[in-house]
């Protein structure tokens, strides 16, 4: 919220690439290894307050995993991230998402069976004074709040999420990851598979997000999602970033060549080492 | 019976394309279906207690049913651990192998001449530690089923080395009244058995533990990038059920006076269908302790109407197993396409 009033600055300063102010989160020098699969070597990414970053390349280009290590899920092997300069351990999901950083996942990681209010405050349910006891009705009615002010409809906070159509399904995933304070929201591929209504929701939603000052990365396959609604690119391939683009300074040509051959045109705007 | 352990994946409809109206009206007559098949174990029992108590002449008395209460009150009480186990879409085979290991240990040490204060914390102690192994093990992957097979082998095996096959009887009266005594005319067996009903109850459905039991077992991957501490939840949820099977040998061994190898023979058979006759998913994510009391009561319930009407008890056997299927096709199947039908039914009327 605090941001909302520089938001043009920062825009045009992550245009740039040359952040004025502190970004709100630095990836440094992050590097992962499955057994012998380096999925990441050396990777930065940097991403100011309300900037919509298209995070874009092949299969197995290390977006996921990249994300992933953001959103605590994973532990990167070497490497450090910063939260707006200073650095951060994510021991699991819950320190990053205390940290701000929430990720909607593709499968919008819900439990079927349990409500909408059970899964949005999943990992970090309210409770009374001992034991552990949820204080179920302050849940339900922060839930219904909550889906008011966004303005995404689901049919009862008291639903089982395995009563909701896929649109619900995902108005429940963007209400669990925007609800509490975030910072930087991670969409994986969040318009894989909807139809043409439910991508402007998402797209909206992105523009919200990007209006209250918080961040936004988006895993796409789609490029003209983050031409709609984005600020940057980065382009990653083999684990590496490939380059990084102002959306108002390139096109789809540009873009799909660099993820193809895994080489950035302009040679000097590199951004790996 | 076809046992699944492992977590399973996605179930609903999950297609994103499906687009549902918000507000869905469903029929009366539909709804009424739907709840009939939901809470048909209860509907059973109640038709089977009205039939029975005309049909035979002692089975409505308070002696019969307390000794029915009797009866179920260990299958309650490892029941509401098992709930908890088949929530995180596991299975703990070995709780009748505890039973008797406890029994076993529970004759010899008061033998001893320790006291019941004593000998009672480190049964309990005992059967966590059991439960617990099991739960470390299925932590580090190894199917539930396989792991707590291995368990109900080698547990009973211990229990037979411990004893050298022998029973040993028990004379502690402080130990018996925990089988035979009674608090305000209800036996102990079945106080026990409600206030571990109660608690389980109130762990599963109002605390932060229960509903994190929920979640792994509905999806472990969502638990997991939710942060959900999975290994911990299964660790305990087999702890629990250990230290509850410890409970229930207890209960068992007071009741027979009679610490034995071959204690809670097959018992996991009836508790497994207890549970499942109660409504508790076998693959996990949805679970109802008051369910799995229910179960307890209505599978001894059938066998002691069946026992009154002189039936050959070899058929009472034949009439459980039918019983359990049908409730499983009850819950699974027919319930399914019940709420599906209930759903077009809605969708119909737009």
């Amino acid at each position: 919220m605090t941001q909302a009033g520089t938001m043009p600055a920062a825009a045009a300063a992550a245009a740039t690439d040359r952040p004025t102010q502190p970004a709100l989160v630095e990836m440094q020098d992050i590097s992962k290894a499955f057994g012998a699969v380096r999925a990441l070597t050396h990777v930065n990414l940097t991403i100011a307050p309300a900037e919509v970053l298209g995070l874009v390349g092949d299969n197995a280009a290390g977006k996921s995993t990249l994300m992933k290590i953001l959103a605590g899920a994973i532990q990167p092997d070497s490497g450090r991230i910063l939260v707006r300069g200073r650095p951060v351990s994510f021991s699991g999901p819950i320190a990053a998402r205390d940290a701000g950083i929430e990720m909607i996942y593709q499968d919008f990681a819900l439990v079927p069976e349990l409500t909408v209010t059970q899964n949005i405050f999943l990992g970090r349910e309210l409770t009374g004074p001992a034991l552990g006891v949820l204080r179920r009705k302050a849940m339900a009615e922060r839930a219904r709040k909550l889906f008011a002010e966004l303005g995404l409809r689901v049919p009862s906070v008291s639903a089982s999420v395995r009563e909701l159509s896929g649109g619900q399904q995902q108005a429940v995933a963007i209400a669990r990851a925007t609800g509490f304070d975030a910072k930087l929201v991670i969409m994986d591929e969040p318009t894989a598979n909807l139809g043409a209504p439910a991508i402007a929701k998402v797209r909206e939603t992105i523009a919200r997000l990007k209006a209250q000052g918080v961040a936004v990365i988006v895993i796409s396959h789609r490029l003209e999602d983050i031409f709609s609604v984005g600020d940057r690119f980065v382009v990653m391939k083999h684990g590496r970033v490939v380059g990084t683009r102002a959306v108002s300074d390139t096109d789809n040509d540009e873009i799909v060549q660099m993820i193809v051959s895994g080489s950035d045109p302009r040679g000097d705007r590199t951004a790996a080492e | 019976m076809s046992v699944n352990a492992e977590p399973r994946a996605v179930t609903g409809d999950t297609g994103p394309g499906a687009q549902q109206p918000a507000d869905l009206v469903v029929p009366l007559g539909r709804q009424l279906a739907v709840l009939a098949v939901r809470y048909g174990m209860f509907v059973a029992l109640l038709i089977w207690i009205v039939v029975m108590s005309f049909s035979t002449e002692h089975f409505f008395s308070s002696t019969n049913l307390l000794n029915v209460a009797r009866q179920a009150a260990p299958i309650i009480i490892i029941g509401v651990g098992m709930t908890f186990v088949m929530a995180t879409a596991g299975i703990d085979l070995s709780v009748g192998a505890v039973v008797a290991l406890i029994s076993c240990l529970a004759a010899s040490w008061l033998a001893l001449g320790l006291s019941v204060w004593i000998v009672v914390p480190l049964l309990l102690l005992v059967g966590a530690v059991l439960g617990g192994i099991n739960g470390l093990a299925v932590w580090a992957g190894i199917p539930a089923f396989i792991v707590t097979l291995a368990a109900l082998v080698s547990v009973r095996g211990l229990a037979f080395v411990y004893s050298d096959g022998y029973a040993v009887p028990v004379t502690d009266e402080a130990f018996i009244w925990l089988g035979r005594g009674s608090i305000l005319g209800i036996n102990t067996p079945f106080v026990l058995a409600t206030v571990v009903a109660l608690v389980g109850w109130f762990l599963l459905n109002r605390t932060r533990f229960g509903l994190h039991t929920l979640a792994v077992g509905g999806r472990e991957e969502a638990a997991r990038v939710m942060g959900l501490r999975i290994g911990v939840i299964k660790l305990a949820v087999y702890a629990i059920t250990g230290a509850l099977a410890a409970l229930g040998g207890i209960v068992v061994t007071a009741r027979l006076a009679n610490g034995s190898p071959n204690a809670g023979m097959s018992m996991e058979l009836d508790v497994i269908a207890a549970v499942v006759l109660g409504g508790t998913s076998l693959f996990g994510g949805s679970a109802t302790i008051v369910g799995t009391v229910v179960g307890a009561l209505f599978i001894n319930f059938i066998r002691n109407g069946l026992n009154l009407m002189n039936v050959d008890p070899y058929w009472v056997q034949v009439v459980t197993g039918i019983v359990l299927v049908l409730a499983v096709l009850l819950n699974s199947v027919v319930n399914r396409r019940v709420v599906q039908w209930a759903r077009r039914g809605a969708e119909g009327r737009r």
